[in-house]
């Protein structure tokens, strides 16, 4: 049989209202005969029969939408009348000015560009942070980030961090790159965990336990001369070992790349004179990791906390007669020649006796390194009224198994002492982490 | 025949135009006037009698080269040279520069610097007369570059179309001053008869001796009675030029030769004008005075734009809407 | 309240304002004797007769010149095009003359224009006659530009554009005529520079202009489903615009996708992101996302301008990505 269809009668057309019916099923047509008004959104007109025959059906009632296309009648012989009718069409509701879309396969339409600078990234190494020895009551697991990786995350959940007080660096990002989402930190935010808590201050001493209560007797001895520097140096130490609650977090620094960068520079550096020290490294890289964890540089004065703008590193120099720490000022601006030169210069005058009081008296944060005495580590005692000290001890050759293989591994252990009235055992293990980031990595310490 | 009264009025009014260019010209040279600065100087005779036969409701529309019809309308060249000058005390408050002079109060509807562009406008206007039955019309100055482009071409055969029913009162004032811009009329079309090409639009129009100042008043206010009478466009050709290079930056001329533009000179209309008025008896030294009186205004012009004040920064941003709206102001 | 069709509010405003205004007058070709090739003036020659309603010959320059010149004269000329895609013609006499007549005559002369006609693609019309032309016309400081989507709003903004003082860039989606909504009674304006939000939602905010606006309902349906609740922000007004209403959205629900038909790059959708990461920066929780069309000319055959546009399934998977919901 034969299909009358809803034709297209404008560029815009979509569907047509069948409006009446001039021929009934069983009536005889000619060709040429219109056989039912239709109406489009703009015009009421007829369709005609293609051919001559019997209007066999008619699909579509009186009042009906249809799309276009759609097929309203058959014209066949005068024994199919009533017969074999294709399925009817089906009035589509009303106002929708879309035909149904082919499946489309490519989508064509362009996609959002992603933010510059992020690619997707591969999946994070599991390197394993060395995290304090301090318990801590993370709620979250250590983020599997590969070393050097950027803590990635979308800016409303960088604000919602700082408002929350959580620390990004516990949290898993489940977004391209590792990006931290809201989804991520939904539960932080939504209050069904807490935020990770301040670190116990449970540390295992490494001094030797003193026997406290029994007031001994002192056992036979001359007497030796204190001078007045190292008196006065004594007495600081005791004040500070009383009234600061001092807890201590240790890493272990891999030394290798340093070396390497330390031995490369000092070669280029031959003509000019004035070597890299590995302390000139730990100098530039903890003022970096001040840079970056500004609450460690920080003092604790008539129960106050100061943060200081400026980053002062003290470097506690042994002279004759006890201990001297004179400081580089803004170091985390200056080159690691800047600080090696000066360095040098304040050691030299802190040994001869030269230093003016402007240069031992201020600073901010201080490091004291023992590594050239064959140490494998030590803790150092707070220089106050500052937050913290950092002890240094030597560099280690040790067995490593890297890449599956054995290689010589260079370690340093590094110890902070820090002032539990002014800092929590996650800042300084943080901030510890930073310092052993730019030492492992020390092309940024020539960059930064 | 006009009395030596009306012709010494008429004498003044061009020589104003001249001296005023020149100061303009001189402005430029000094760097005090920016941008372009088509100067009339040569064509006065075109537009002092064309507006000779201005009525109060008309609405006169040019191109760039609009100095002398600002003056003319009324606007003084204090404004005038402000405005070059780019000086908030400008016609158009330093907004517009050369090739914007507007001054609707007075009936001059602007300065256009696009070549063509312009024309559609003034047809829409004489539509706009004729719709109100204001009984006005339209004088719409184009140039021989103008005529190439295909706005005259739609505008004119809007006008004549609408014309048939009395609805454009337009009057074509085409300024045939040989060159448009660089391209001799004959470098720029096979038809160099170029008010024939109204004839394409059912628009009459007739051919006049620019230089002529009496032969332009006639021929003008003739075409006004009639366009004003049946709202039918009409055109004048009228055979001008510009003694001076197309805009001030313009000084190398290599369109054209030296002996030409001497030639052109010696049909200077002011020159043509001074004649006719010494022959009928008028003294040099009333000429002289109109001169001098002329330099004056032109000098005090210069002195009023110098001194004058740049445009207050706030204008930067004003007359963009009819509010003070922003893109992103709601409501 | 009576129920019209996009096509006949959009005549009946035209009309009604022609009654109360006799300053308001029609230019366009084939609008008078023929009742306009879209039907949009039909009749409007019978009732204010051929001085009114000016079938113009085809020089889209010049009678749109003439149109600026017949208002700068005072009178309120509306000026069709029979489609957008012809307004190239004219864009001497729109960007050149309209848009700035007002500032470089220092405020003496200004120019209460209405351009309108049908804009917007995907009946298979072809490269020549298919463009949306918000971005290109939204660009130009001195004309007012907007797209109304519901017959509501399409008589609202013509009333209100025949009556505003500028130059008013009008573009009706043409796929849109013969749809169907609900219209007020009486003399109503809808006013420039607010946006519609077509439909509330918390958890993320899709943002479009013309005829995509329905395909967002329609997507925003399908999310539903998955309790993804979508905002839906019909922009309606370019030119002023709307900015408020769009960062208040994306600060409720921190993402955002917006689409549209033309082009991706310098458009209307670019202009949506940057204020987004301009206003809400702090907000955001995925980068904002436009689905735009492909950059290629339109082309004819059915498939392939059906993948040259925006799709529901485009929208989706844009959706997916700033909800982090991607099937990896």
């Amino acid at each position: 049989m034969a299909e009358v269809i809803m034709p297209k009668m404008g560029d815009a057309m979509e569907e047509g209202t069948l409006l009446k019916w001039l021929k009934n099923p069983g009536d005889e047509v000619a060709e040429g005969d219109p056989i039912a008004e239709i109406e489009t959104d703009k015009v009421t007109l007829e369709i005609e029969a293609a051919e001559s025959g019997f209007l066999t059906n008619t699909l579509v009632e009186e009042g009906d939408t249809v799309p276009i296309g759609t097929t309203v009648a058959t014209i066949g012989g005068e024994d199919e009348v009533g017969k074999g009718a294709p399925e009817s069409a089906k009035p589509v509701a009303e106002a929708d000015e879309e035909p149904e879309e082919p499946a489309a396969d490519a989508p064509a339409a362009e996609e959002a560009e992603a933010p510059a600078g992020d690619e997707p990234a591969e999946q994070p190494e599991t390197a394993p942070v060395q995290v304090a020895t301090a318990e801590q009551e993370a709620s979250a697991e250590p983020v599997a980030r590969a070393d050097g990786e950027r803590l990635r995350a979308s800016p409303l959940v960088k604000r919602l961090a700082s408002e929350h007080s959580i620390d990004l660096g516990q949290v898993n990002g489940s977004g391209p790159g590792g990006r931290i989402v809201k989804a991520d930190i939904a539960d932080f935010v939504s209050g069904k965990t807490p935020a990770p808590k301040a670190a116990a201050a449970a540390t295992p001493q490494q001094e030797p336990a003193q026997a406290a209560s029994a007031a001994k007797v002192p056992a036979e001895g001359a007497s030796v001369e204190i001078s007045k520097m190292k008196q006065r140096t004594g007495e600081r130490m005791a004040e500070s070992k009383r009234d600061i609650p001092h807890f201590y977090v240790s890493t272990v620094v891999d030394m290798s790349a340093a070396l390497d960068f330390r031995k490369q520079s000092n070669a280029s550096l031959e003509e000019s004179g004035g070597k890299v020290s590995v302390n000139d490294l730990v100098v530039k890289a903890t003022a970096l990791a001040l840079a970056d964890n500004p609450t460690i540089n920080r003092s604790y004065v008539n129960d106050q906390l100061l943060q200081h703008d400026s980053i002062d590193i003290n470097i506690a120099v042994a002279v004759d007669g006890g201990l001297i720490a004179p400081f580089i000022p803004a170091a985390d601006q200056k080159s690691l020649g800047a600080i090696s030169r000066l360095a040098k210069d304040l050691g030299t005058r802190a040994r001869e006796g030269g230093l003016k009081p402007n240069e031992y008296q201020g600073g901010t944060f201080t490091i004291s390194n023992l590594g050239m005495f064959d140490v494998d580590e030590f803790i150092a005692v707070i220089n106050p009224p500052q937050a913290a000290i950092l002890a240094v001890a030597s560099v280690r050759e040790q067995p490593l198994v890297r890449d599956g293989r054995v290689v010589v591994g260079h370690q340093m252990k590094i110890t902070l002492a820090a002032d539990h009235r002014a800092l929590d055992g996650a800042e300084v293990a943080t901030f510890l982490q930073s310092v052993k980031h730019y030492l492992e990595h020390p092309m940024l310490l020539a960059l930064s | 025949m006009l009395d030596s009264e009306a012709l010494l009025e008429l004498y003044r009014k061009m020589v104003g135009i001249r001296l005023f260019e020149d100061a303009a010209q001189r402005g430029f040279r000094k760097g005090r006037i920016g941008g372009y600065l088509h100067m009339y100087i040569g064509q006065e005779a075109v537009a002092t009698g064309f507006l000779e036969s201005y009525q109060e409701g008309d609405r006169i529309i040019t191109a760039y080269r609009d100095h002398a019809h600002a003056l003319l309308l009324g606007a003084t060249p204090r404004e005038v040279m402000a405005e070059l000058y780019g000086k908030g005390t400008g016609l158009v408050k330093g907004k517009g520069g050369s090739m914007h002079l507007f001054d609707v109060d007075n009936g001059f509807y602007g300065g256009y610097g696009i070549v063509g562009g312009h024309i559609p406008l003034g047809v829409g206007m004489a539509y706009s007369a004729a719709y109100n039955k204001e009984n006005s019309i339209v004088q719409l100055y184009l140039g021989d570059g103008a005529i190439h482009n295909g706005a005259f071409h739609e505008a004119a055969n809007l006008a004549g179309l609408w014309g048939k029913d009395g609805l454009n009162p337009c009057l074509f004032v085409l300024e045939n001053n040989q060159y448009g811009m660089g391209t001799s009329v004959e470098r720029a079309t096979a038809n160099t008869n170029l008010g024939s090409k109204f004839d394409s639009y059912g628009i009459e129009w007739e051919q006049v001796d620019g230089m002529d100042i009496e032969a332009v008043i006639n021929a003008a206010r003739k075409a006004s009675e009639r366009v004003r009478e049946s709202g039918k466009p009409y055109a004048i050709e009228a055979l001008t030029y510009r003694i001076v290079p197309h805009g001030a930056a313009d000084f190398l001329e290599k369109y054209r030769s030296k002996e030409e533009v001497k030639k052109w000179r010696e049909r200077d209309p002011i020159g043509l004008l001074e004649k006719k008025l010494t022959d009928a008896g008028v003294e040099d030294e009333t000429l002289e005075k109109i001169r001098a009186e002329a330099k004056e205004k032109a000098d005090d012009a210069v002195t009023f734009a110098e001194e004058s004040p740049e445009p207050d920064l706030s204008e930067l941003t004003t007359d963009v809407y009819a509010s003070d709206m922003h893109i992103a102001d709601a409501g | 309240m009576p129920v019209k069709t996009y096509r006949d509010a959009l005549r009946a405003a035209m009309a009604e304002e022609m009654q109360r205004d006799e300053s308001v007058v029609l230019l366009g070709e084939d609008i008078g004797v023929y009742g306009g090739t879209h039907l949009v003036t039909n009749g409007l020659i019978d009732e204010f007769g051929p001085k009114r309603v000016i079938d113009t010959p085809i020089s889209e320059n010049g009678f749109t010149g003439a149109a600026i010149g017949m208002a700068m004269a005072g009178m309120k000329p509306v000026v069709e095009m029979m489609t957008w895609n012809f307004s190239f013609q004219a864009a001497d006499q729109i960007i050149q003359n309209a848009a700035k007549l007002r500032y470089f005559s220092g405020g003496q002369v200004h120019v209460p224009l209405v351009i309108r006609g049908p804009n917007g693609g995907g009946v298979q019309l072809s490269a020549q006659h298919t463009h949306s032309l918000e971005g290109f016309y939204g660009h130009f400081p001195g004309l007012k530009v907007v797209s109304p989507v519901t017959p509501e709003d399409v008589k609202g903004m013509m009333l209100e554009a025949i009556r505003d003082p500028d130059p008013v860039i009008f573009l009706e989606a043409g796929a849109l005529y013969g749809t169907k909504g609900e219209v007020p009674d009486g003399d109503y304006t809808v006013g420039f520079g607010k946006a519609r939000v077509a439909r509330e939602g918390a958890d993320v905010t899709l943002v479009a202009y013309g005829r995509q606006v329905n395909m967002l309902l329609r997507v925003a349906e399908e999310l539903a489903k998955e309790g993804v609740q979508a905002e839906v922000i019909d922009l309606r007004s370019i030119r002023p615009f709307d900015t408020e209403t769009i960062i208040e959205s994306v600060k409720k629900t921190n993402r955002a996708v917006v689409v549209q038909e033309q082009w991706r790059w310098f458009s209307v959708a670019s202009e949506v992101a940057a204020l987004i990461q301009e206003h809400a920066f702090d907000y955001l929780d995925a980068p904002v996302e436009r689905v735009s069309g492909a950059e290629v000319p339109a082309p004819y055959a059915r498939n392939l301008e059906v993948a040259a546009f925006p799709s529901e399934a485009n929208i989706l998977e844009a959706v997916q990505r700033v909800l982090y919901q991607e099937s990896k």
